[in-house]
């Protein structure tokens, strides 16, 4: 629902921001079946080293996420739209590079701990 | 999950929470944000390229089509187990398809206010009673801004009697952390409530 239909059609500005990053991912516009949502956490498997043989996209995101980050995060620092940082990650996760956790939807009614967890955290900053 | 247990650096287990920072145009979201964030406020944008189909003939800030939508957030690790995310929503009206996505999952929100331009805020009050989600208004003191009192704005935003609202200045740490705080104790008071 989020993602361009193939049959768009984008003009001028609509072009502009769009086109170019698009190129990054080879056109594709879908993270497959590997469900990223924006809080989702990522973390990089290989290590500096290793990132330096990838790609150029690839390894600058195996070189951010050495420890975990949310694709919000990801996409921020990589300066990119979310969709496009998502088919990238989701490359890197069905080639075992990088392993990830969908943010649990929480309930209607949230498990007190984690409520008093989060007031006491912002209560000690 | 399968990596749990390895390197705890390497560790995608930890539980993420958010809370939203509301409110019209300009109010003073991003700052917010930022006097509280352990990172500087990053902004990302999300695609919402048919959505947004239709919407753009209202009267906004910017007239130009646009097919994304610039979020800011930051970050707070409260332990290695528990991230809490702060989301500045969109300013604009015309964004309000966003929020919904936004607000799945949330835990609650604050809705700043500006006295200047009270009424920039009703769309994010509309939309936290409708959704049931929890939410406190703070009301921004600007240097210079016209002030009223709380009881005044709470009348005026039409609030009921159980919504915390309180006088706040966005650009510093402490009445953020407080504002913050009365938010997850309403938060924490809702939950018992539906919970009976």
């Amino acid at each position: 629902m989020m993602f361009p239909r193939e049959d768009d059609t984008w003009f001028d500005d609509a072009a502009g921001p769009i086109a170019r990053p698009y190129t990054i991912t080879g056109g594709r516009t879908h993270a497959g079946n590997i469900d990223l949502q924006l809080l989702s956490l990522v973390v990089a498997l290989p290590g500096l080293a290793e990132a330096a043989t990838m790609a150029p996209e690839y390894a600058r995101i195996v070189r951010l996420c050495q420890r975990p980050l949310s694709v919000a995060e990801v996409a921020a620092h990589l300066d990119l739209p979310v969709p496009i940082v998502k088919v990238l990650l989701a490359d890197l996760i069905e080639r075992g590079h990088v392993i990830y956790r969908t943010s649990q939807p929480l309930s209607d009614t949230p498990d007190q701990h984690v409520l008093q967890a989060v007031l006491d955290g912002i209560r000690r900053l | 999950m399968a990596f749990a247990g390895s390197e705890p650096r390497r560790n995608v287990s930890a539980t993420v929470v958010k809370l939203l920072i509301a409110g019209g145009f300009g109010v003073g979201k991003t700052t917010m944000v930022g006097s509280v964030s352990e990172i500087s406020p990053l902004r990302t944008e999300e695609s919402i390229t048919q959505a947004s189909a239709g919407v753009d003939d209202l009267t906004g800030v910017e007239s130009k089509t646009t097919t994304t939508v610039a979020l800011d957030f930051g970050r707070i690790t409260i332990n290695p187990e528990l991230i809490l995310y702060l989301f500045g929503t969109p300013g604009q009206d015309r964004f309000w398809f966003m929020w919904d996505e936004l607000a799945q999952g949330a835990l609650g929100a604050v809705v700043l206010a500006d006295t200047r331009r009270l009424e920039s805020c009703f769309p994010a009050v509309d939309f936290f009673e409708r959704r049931g989600l929890p939410f406190v208004v703070g009301v921004n003191c600007f240097d210079n801004a016209y002030r009223y009192g709380t009881e005044e704005v709470r009348a005026a935003l039409e609030l009921d009697d159980t919504v915390p609202i309180l006088l706040c200045d966005a650009r510093d740490r402490e009445s953020t952390k407080q504002v913050l705080a009365i938010l997850m104790q309403h938060v924490m008071a809702n939950a018992a409530l539906a919970r009976r």
